[in-house]
């Protein structure tokens, strides 16, 4: 039995915006209506939607999943919410990818939705009840300083410094000028201005963090048949993988992301990937901290442990070096609604393989390219491989 | 991918009113292990990937996802969570099997409903924001709303929609997993509070704890480790308007689209004739009936009548809800559909006990995400 082989054929993503006027329907629906113009579809040719969005503390709305569907067309559809934490973005085309190649499917519509803004005052607070009721509550954390606790331990293992972190942001924010959807894209940003920014929990300052967003980002997927019979242009999902860590994390290494490890080896597995560093072009790994681009790398296996930030330092990761890392500008520059700015990352393969980049292109026709989300409590890993 | 998928164990915990010595995570670890030791697998070792369903202000955690696979055994594993009910979790180890990519998949739903202090205020906060939620309108109001509207379209009658009840109450008593089952009357049921006309407190569905952890596995799997796998035939799942402004009250469409697309993949044509027994959605007695009609295993308006009739009884030509129902084993939140599933998987094996159907073959399990959702789940199951 071989598998099912599954395209992107098209995709589409609203402005990401600090406060959205549209409702989280209205975001949904926009991303999906530009995902469908962009391969010629209507609703009318969609047989299931798969929808990503995180919290439902963030809207204020119970099942948000519910509310969401008719704004992401799934009206009198089979439809389905997953759900991973931050790791969802990557994940919901995972789920689109699995409605297809199990033979249900031929054109699944995949939404990732995220309105962030509604918490007031700061969309922070919905964090306070993501830990653990008995043992963590109580101490009243902050997803802030449990972060910082993590980039404090990999830069005290590796002996990584500040200066050499704040490159990925400057990288990141510098890129996400040239995208029309960029809510802090910068061109002209420097590593002064990162370590400058006021310190929110050491050593996490203002500037190493992805700002709190709202938008949403739409992908088609079709079979193989449907796919070649509608684009001379498919982008095919090679390898997926995801992996979830124990909720117990302070009981595990915060260096190095294990978690991530096991997804990438199983999408890599699956892409029939030997040699990582050599057979994938692109990254687009999951940046809502500029360290955390890093740390991922690193768990993709496309870095040695401790040696990602030479990279950024000899210039690797830029958009026109040997391996492109955030070439849209990723969530430090993009923004990050949380499932939206995962699937951000999947559709900026997508647009970068078929040449449609516009000022991000990335040199040299890039043949494959890699996605990866994290989420939960430093937890879970989701990983998609395309190429063309 | 893979040609058939079959269930190959099964385990639930819970099933009670309240469960003060236990934690959610103790229910789940109780149904998973009863289901690993019921399918002879090692999580570690066998299962590939594992699915739960769950909604975050059900558990009052936000990302409640992180909490998943410790108890399953599930850690570093593929793992993730579906906001869904029990039979969209169902659906989803199906079409993971169906990839090739997994050969053995877990499926998880669970309800801790004690746990909930304000029900009515998290309900009501599943309602548009925008259009709805203004109105300040209560959950069970909009289900007595639905249930006025179904009546009057289907010339159904108050006394059919109170037999629902006897009949499923009266079920539950064979089921020792079933905490609300009673030996009541007709006039019992209709001369019982009102909670919103005409919908009776007395056709509604208490909650409950309660766990449930099915095993999946492709076909070839299911041969080499099971000797009596339970098939899964087909799987349906359908949204209609989530707004309560815009949507056709009368039926069920949700259930007619989930139905479509199960009976397409089982190859059914003629529901009744097929099916031997089905176990649905009865959050509601009314929506038993309303199911049973959108599910077209009754034409429209018939089910009542039928109902009366005794043709849906356990000794009927076609028995419904023969565990108790939600109404005999408690609203078990997003583990409703798994609920219903178990009681096919076990009356298929033969393993129901006292409530066992004779020569039964082809079951269906039917949910509902509850109000205001026109959302649910089909799945069909054969031995």
């Amino acid at each position: 039995m071989s598998m099912r082989k599954v395209a992107v054929i098209g995709a589409g993503m609203t402005k990401f915006v600090r406060r959205a006027q549209e409702t989280g329907k209205e975001l949904s629906w926009q991303a999906t209506h530009m995902a469908l113009e962009s391969c010629e579809l209507t609703m009318d040719d969609i047989e299931a939607v798969c929808l990503g969005t995180a919290p439902d503390a963030f809207d204020g709305v119970h099942m948000n999943g519910e509310y969401l569907s008719d704004g992401a067309g799934a009206w009198r559809k089979p439809y389905m919410r997953s759900y991973v934490g931050g790791g969802t973005g990557v994940f919901v085309p995972i789920q689109g990818w699995y409605h297809v190649a199990s033979g249900m499917f031929d054109l699944v519509l995949v939404v990732a939705e995220e309105k962030m803004s509604s918490y007031f005052p700061h969309a922070q607070g919905a964090f306070l009840t993501i830990f653990d009721h008995t043992t963590e509550r109580p101490l009243k954390p902050n997803l802030l300083w449990i972060f910082a606790l993590e980039m404090n331990r990999y830069m005290q293992t590796y002996g990584i410094s500040k200066e050499d972190i704040a490159q990925v942001a400057v990288k990141n924010k510098r890129n996400a000028a040239d995208h029309p959807s960029a809510l802090l894209g910068d061109a002209d940003i420097t590593v002064e201005d990162v370590l400058n920014s006021e310190v929110l929990a050491w050593p996490v300052n203002r500037l190493d963090v992805s700002p709190v967003s709202d938008g949403a980002v739409a992908l088609v997927l079709a079979a193989e048949h449907v796919a070649k019979r509608l684009t001379d242009k498919p982008v095919w999902i090679e390898g997926v993988g995801w992996n979830l860590d124990t909720a117990y994390w302070t009981n595990r290494d915060l260096a190095y992301p294990r978690y991530v490890e096991y997804a990438a080896r199983m999408a890599y597995d699956m892409a029939g990937i030997k040699e990582p560093r050599k057979q994938i072009n692109i990254v687009e790994p999951y940046d809502p901290f500029d360290y955390k681009e890093l740390h991922h790398l690193e768990g993709l296996l496309l870095a040695d442990r401790g040696q990602a930030p030479q990279m950024v330092v000899d210039g690797i990761t830029q958009r026109d070096g040997d391996m492109p890392v955030c070439p849209s500008g990723g969530l430090l520059g993009v923004g990050n609604p949380i499932a939206a700015a995962g699937l951000m990352k999947v559709a900026e393969i997508f647009w970068q393989l078929r040449g449609e980049a516009g000022a991000r292109q990335v040199p040299g026709q890039p043949k494959r390219g890699l996605a990866q989300a994290w989420g939960d409590l430093m937890q879970v890993g989701t990983v998609v491989i395309m190429g063309r | 991918m893979s040609d058939r998928v079959a269930i190959i164990g099964v385990g639930w915990s819970g099933y009670r009113p309240i469960t003060p010595e236990l934690s959610y995570k103790e229910l789940m670890y109780e149904a998973a292990l009863r289901a690993y030791n019921d399918a002879g697998v090692d999580p570690r070792r066998d299962i590939e990937s594992f699915v739960t369903v769950a909604e975050d202000f059900h558990e009052g955690t936000s990302i409640f996802d992180e909490y998943t696979p410790d108890q399953l055994g599930a850690v570093l594993k593929p793992m993730h969570t579906i906001s869904g009910d029990g039979l969209h979790g169902l659906a989803t180890a199906f079409m993971l099997v169906k990839t090739g990519q997994f050969s053995i998949v877990a499926v998880e739903g669970h309800s801790k409903a004690s746990n909930i202090l304000s029900m009515p205020g998290v309900v009501a906060y599943a309602q548009d924001p925008v259009l709805n939620r203004p109105l300040r309108i209560n959950t069970h109001f909009i289900a007595g709303m639905e249930m006025n509207r179904y009546l009057v379209d289907s010339d159904t009658t108050q006394q059919q929609c109170a037999q629902v009840v006897v009949k499923n109450k009266r079920n539950a008593l064979d089921n020792p997993s079933a905490p609300y089952g009673a030996k009541l009357t007709l006039e019992d049921v209709l001369s019982g509070p009102p909670l919103s006309w005409p919908l009776g407190v007395r056709e509604t569905a208490e909650h409950a704890d309660g766990a449930i952890v099915l095993v999946i596995a492709s076909e070839e799997k299911a041969l080499a480790l099971s000797d009596r796998p339970i098939w899964i035939l087909g799987c349906g799942w359908s949204n209609d308007s989530p707004g309560l402004e815009n949507r056709d009250w009368g039926q069920a469409h949700y259930v007619k689209g989930a139905a479509q697309l199960a009976y397409r993949q089982a190859g059914i044509n003629s529901p009744f004739q097929a099916i031997d027994f089905a176990e649905v959605d009865d959050l509601y007695a009314y929506k038993e009936l309303q199911t049973l009609e959108a599910l077209g295993i009754f034409g429209h308006g018939e089910a009542g009548q039928v109902t009366e009739e005794g043709l849906t009884h356990k000794d009927g030509s076609l028995p419904v809800n023969v565990s108790g129902g939600s109404l005999g084993m408690g609203n078990l939140l997003d583990a409703n559909g798994l609920a219903r599933a178990l009681e096919v998987v076990l009356q298929l094996r033969g393993n129901a006990g006292s409530r066992q159907l004779e020569d039964v073959n082809i079951g269906l399990a039917q949910s509902w995400r509850g109000v205001p959702t026109a959302s649910g789940a089909v799945a069909i199951f054969g031995n």
